[in-house]
């Protein structure tokens, strides 16, 4: 386990270089200048002159070469200093860590209740496999995977914030406008945790070992419960880097919908007018956090599964 | 992994007739499921509105009205019109066509992609492989929409740059799968075989590994549409995709985002003709997974653009 661990902590770093260099070479390698896309940014009305971009160049590292920019970029990174957004002139930096409360606390909320809701429901279907309630829960996760999440906020904005005038539409601040951006982000991932967690628990209930369980003549509710479960919640465990990548990714719109101030906003603004280094620093943010969950689940995973701490093979 | 490999590959000495009416049997099975039978239903009913709806008796879905804008539905625009008076019956018509476009330019180029490099990985092995898989795992941890956005944040708003984003950050779960499958199929004997008499690489990837990658490639592309869809159509949702007046469900329903008060209908039909769009190509991947191939999908099924 410890070795392990070292492992994959030495490796993280040449990851994260892998990912900011290549996202990098894309934004530099772009068909348009960046110089003269920040002047026409700031200033749409004229085009800028040959001299005004040249001098917009030198002013924002530009004319340096592009290896020698990516190796100042990346010894700034490491200081806390991402650049400035070419459109706002806010530092990079402070933009993301002041957004990265919001999304957190929507993402949260949304896993949170997709596992609330899939965790029950995924195990009910698979014990009653066949029954209504199993029929009625396939019907539901084939409807919630092919619903699309900004379809379904705005279905939920006109029933229950303009129909019924039950919950406020947009805005962030207070526990009732997490509820429909929640829900709308949860609804994906919801239907993709419970059909994997029924998947996987019928699997697990088909084993010998649960048949030596009920021959025991165990209740059937201590070998689904003690017996089953734990190993049929490892693929839902394995499956957080899957599901983090559904939420960050649904975030971003379900945020530029309800107004809410997260990551998702910042970068949807920051693609629309190609400021490039909010762009680049938000995808090695992202990678970051997304790299160091995945090591997270990983390291979960080998805690509740003593067999994988054995197999030396799997990285 | 191998599993379909190893089904049509060992199995050689099966008499045309036999096999073919088995193969008609197992067809008319996936018929009889309901879920797929709908989906098939709704893909046909996508691919006719989409390729016919130039020559269906439809109003220009970009011919502006403005004396007749926001209609409520009647006899003469049966789902209304939108804020330029536009009529929605026909943008959701011509909507499926460019999904439909939108979906197979993009599974073209992510399937090229994952061909390439899953075959040349899966056959060559060695350091190729551990280089273009180390290229793959890094790309896996990461959202695809996120991927996708970057990708289309780099070339700018529009229709063709977002398939090319698209296109670009979709091979990658695929590679892993036709690698796996490449890779089972290497194995068998009669790629041995083959060599013995003479084969080159070439023909024996073209003659002997591409008919086994077919049935997960079928199964791959049908699940995947759904995802595409989806994903594609929140991008030109976010503006950086098809712009006006291109009628496009993912743009229209950006574009009626003002009149949610007003018109909810406005958003809630291109949201449903979405729905209904990725639900049929879902039943129809689900059927076609249990018919082709049940081993070789990856597990916990496609990482979502959405």
């Amino acid at each position: 386990m410890g070795a392990y661990l070292i492992r994959r902590l030495v490796t993280l770093p040449l990851l994260l270089l892998g990912i900011s260099a290549a996202s990098f070479a894309l934004l530099n390698l772009a068909p348009g200048d960046p110089a003269e896309i920040v002047l026409r940014q700031r200033n749409p009305a004229q085009l800028p002159s040959q001299a005004e971009v040249s001098a917009m160049r030198i002013e924002l590292g530009l004319d340096a070469p592009l290896p020698v920019q990516y190796v100042l970029w990346v010894s700034q990174a490491l200081a806390g200093d991402m650049g400035r957004s070419y459109v706002t002139e806010q530092p990079v930096a402070g933009q993301l860590a002041s957004r990265t409360v919001p999304t957190a606390l929507l993402t949260a909320a949304a896993l949170a209740l997709a596992l609330l809701v899939a965790v029950p429901v995924g195990i009910l279907s698979a014990r009653r496999r066949g029954g209504p309630v199993d029929a009625i829960a396939r019907l539901a996760a084939l409807v919630g995977a092919a619903v699309p999440s900004y379809a379904l906020a705005y279905g939920l904005i006109i029933l229950f914030a303009v129909k019924l005038s039950w919950l406020p539409a947009l805005g962030y601040g207070s526990a009732a406008q997490v509820v429909l951006p929640a829900f709308a982000l949860s609804l994906a991932p919801m239907a993709q945790l419970m059909r994997l967690i029924r998947a996987s628990m019928l699997e697990t209930l088909g084993q010998d070992y649960i048949r030596t369980a009920r021959a025991k003549g165990l209740a059937e509710q201590t070998v689904a419960f003690r017996h089953a479960l734990r190993n049929a919640m490892l693929p839902a465990i394995g499956a957080t880097g899957v599901n983090l990548g559904y939420l960050l990714s649904g975030a971003v719109i379900v945020e530029t919908i309800f107004t809410w101030p997260g990551l998702g906003q910042l970068m949807v603004g920051a693609a629309l007018t190609r400021d490039y280094p909010v762009v680049q620093g938000f995808v090695t943010y992202i990678a970051v956090v997304v790299l160091l969950v995945n090591l997270a689940a990983d390291v979960a995973l080998r805690i509740a599964d003593p067999r994988l701490r054995f197999s030396r093979d799997r990285m | 992994m191998a599993f379909g490999a190893q089904r049509s590959g060992g199995r050689v000495p099966v008499t045309s007739v036999a096999g073919g009416s088995r193969s008609r049997l197992r067809w008319i099975a996936l018929l009889r499921e309901p879920g797929t039978a709908l989906g098939l239903f709704l893909v046909v009913s996508l691919l006719l509105a989409g390729v016919l709806a130039p020559w269906l008796p439809l109003d220009d879905p970009t011919e502006i009205d403005l004396p007749d804008r926001l209609l409520p539905p009647s006899t003469e625009h049966i789902l209304g019109t939108d804020h330029l008076g536009r009529d929605t019956f026909s943008r959701v018509i011509h909507g499926a066509r460019m999904t439909l476009l939108a979906a197979a330019v993009t599974l073209a180029l992510s399937m090229t992609i994952a061909l390439t490099v899953g075959m040349l990985s899966g056959y060559h092995g060695g350091w190729l492989d551990s280089a273009l898989m180390g290229v793959v795992d890094l790309l896996l941890a990461f959202p695809s929409l996120i991927l996708a956005l970057a990708v289309a944040g780099a070339l700018g708003p529009g229709l063709f740059n977002v398939l090319l984003a698209a296109g670009a950050v979709w091979w990658v779960g695929h590679a892993r799968i036709i690698r796996g499958v490449t890779l089972g199929a290497r194995q068998m004997e009669y790629v041995t075989a083959a060599r013995g008499a003479g084969a080159g690489n070439l023909r024996i990837i073209l003659r002997h590994i591409a008919p086994n990658i077919l049935g997960p490639i079928i199964v791959i592309a049908s699940l995947d549409v759904g995802w595409i869809i989806l994903g594609i159509a929140g991008l030109s949702f976010l503006g950086l995709g098809a712009q006006p007046p291109t009628p496009e469900w993912g743009a229209m329903l950006n574009d009626a985002r003002p009149h949610l008060q007003t018109a909810p209908r406005l958003l809630l039909l291109p949201g449903a003709a979405i729905f209904l769009a990725v639900l049929g190509f879902n039943l129809l991947g689900d059927g076609l997974r249990d018919l082709l191939d049940p081993r070789t999908v990856r597990p916990g099924g496609s990482p979502a653009l959405l």
